[in-house]
């Protein structure tokens, strides 16, 4: 890759922890690493082994697939249900159980569901499939939703009447406001989703910063970008300051991307949604627009869906995406709930912090 | 999910683009990054480019630390 031989050097790691350590932080730090990526590289990377060990990384509800609720898969599995629909969804959440089954279990018994690639892709199969009722689940945080925007605008344009989304899209700062009150978890500094950032841009985490009283980073992927951030934040913290930098600044830009805003916007309407875990979040979910109508898979649902109780009372996910607690506490973890057999969704995702504790650590 | 790699534009046509990484190519949507050229790393996402990407901030990343540059030529020369 482009930049491993610099931002993957072990003695430059070895040297920004030697930086953290000589600060010389008495009291625990808690650092919550929003995205689920950041999860995967301090682990697949050994940092936690590196860091001191006052310095807590928390896993956040940084993973889409994880913070959907089991409703969404309950609407979807409902859909194909008619032979008429076509579901076409990432392949992360396929294995997914809504409070009965999964998508995987109900393509077992028949369901017509493709796994895409990219949401052009599921444009490409209504297109190709004009007899078909194409369904794209669209699931994801402020990166992918200008993807949908642009697909729905797309289909718009070509008039099709084949192609559906069911949105269960989701923004993150809304989140981080509601992690930023509670008490419970005392958070002391956010690493920020690089690549949310790259959307949405600086000024939602200034206004965090600005009212919560948090340092945060905005942080790259790869393993020197995580230890450079936990330093800026380290560094905050021994001197008493609080402010927002930009670590991933290769990449992210301080207006971030104006036309996907612009876009998500046009598309989308900013409302109270469900998060996994959290519950209600006000204005945080992005929901089709009146203009754009006929390709909301919503209105394909002819009757009422229920919020239920998952089956799976004992599953420990809508805890672990707020980071009350790490994988292997919950009592499922790695005896009944593994990635062959996942119980919840943090199990499942390649973002999830149970697959990732699962798969890397000891 | 919201994984995103950078790779370079080979050839533009219209609002698509092919890009390349370590042999792989993809045709990718550039419709967020409408002043693209030939040659520009961007950042892909799940078939569309999301942004571009600066290899030369990745040189200033550790600008700050006056034992970086010493610490990277003994690590380069092993």
């Amino acid at each position: 890759m482009l930049t491993e031989n610099l931002l993957r050097n072990k003695k430059l790691i070895e040297l920004v922890v030697r930086k953290i350590r000589s600060l010389e932080l008495k009291k625990n730090i808690n650092v919550m690493e929003v995205c689920g990526t950041h999860t995967y590289t301090f682990f697949r990377f050994g940092l936690k082994k590196l860091l001191p060990d006052n310095i807590n990384l928390i896993s956040g509800p940084g993973c889409p697939v994880c913070i959907t609720e089991d409703i969404f898969i309950d609407k979807a599995l409902f859909l194909c249900k008619d032979s008429r629909n076509v579901l076409a969804t990432f392949g992360d959440l396929i294995k997914v159980k809504g409070t009965s089954q999964s998508l995987e279990d109900a393509r077992a018994y028949g369901a017509n569901i493709s796994v895409v690639y990219s949401p052009s892709d599921a444009l490409g199969l209504a297109q190709e499939n004009p007899q078909k009722r194409i369904i794209f689940l669209a699931v994801g945080f402020e990166t992918t939703a200008p993807l949908t925007a642009s697909i729905l605008k797309e289909a718009k344009k070509a008039r099709l009447n084949n192609f559906f989304v069911l949105s269960a899209h989701r923004i993150i700062p809304p989140a981080m406001n509601v992690l930023c009150n509670d008490a419970e978890l005392n958070i002391d500094g956010f690493l920020c989703p690089g690549h949310v950032s790259v959307i949405i841009g600086e000024r939602p985490y200034k206004e965090i910063v600005k009212k919560y009283h948090k340092p945060c980073v905005i942080c790259g992927f790869e393993p020197l970008d995580m230890v450079l951030s936990i330093y800026k934040i380290c560094l905050q913290i021994k001197e008493g300051s609080c402010k927002l930098e930009n670590e991933y600044n290769r990449v992210v830009k301080p207006s971030g991307n104006v036309s996907a805003m612009k876009l998500i916007g046009e598309v989308f309407d900013v409302r109270d949604a469900r998060w996994r875990g959290f519950g209600v979040i006000a204005k945080s979910g992005l929901f089709i627009k009146e203009k754009y109508k006929n390709f909301d898979a919503e209105k394909l649902i002819d009757k009422p869906l229920a919020l239920r109780k998952t089956k799976n009372i004992n599953c420990r996910c809508i805890d672990v995406v707020k980071g009350k607690i790490r994988p292997p506490e919950c009592p499922q973890f790695k005896k009944i709930c593994t990635v062959d057999n996942p119980l919840g969704p943090c199990m499942v995702s390649f973002e999830g912090s149970c697959r990732i504790y699962y798969e890397y650590s000891a | 999910m919201c994984l995103a790699y950078p790779m370079k534009i080979i050839e533009i046509n219209g609002n698509h683009a092919s890009v390349e990484a370590d042999g792989i190519k993809r045709d990718v949507n550039i419709e967020f990054l409408k002043n693209s050229r030939i040659g520009d790393f961007v950042m892909v996402h799940a078939g569309f480019a999301i942004e571009k990407f600066n290899p030369d901030k990745v040189k200033d990343i550790l600008e700050g630390f006056k034992e970086y540059k010493s610490a990277y030529r003994k690590s380069s020369k092993k």
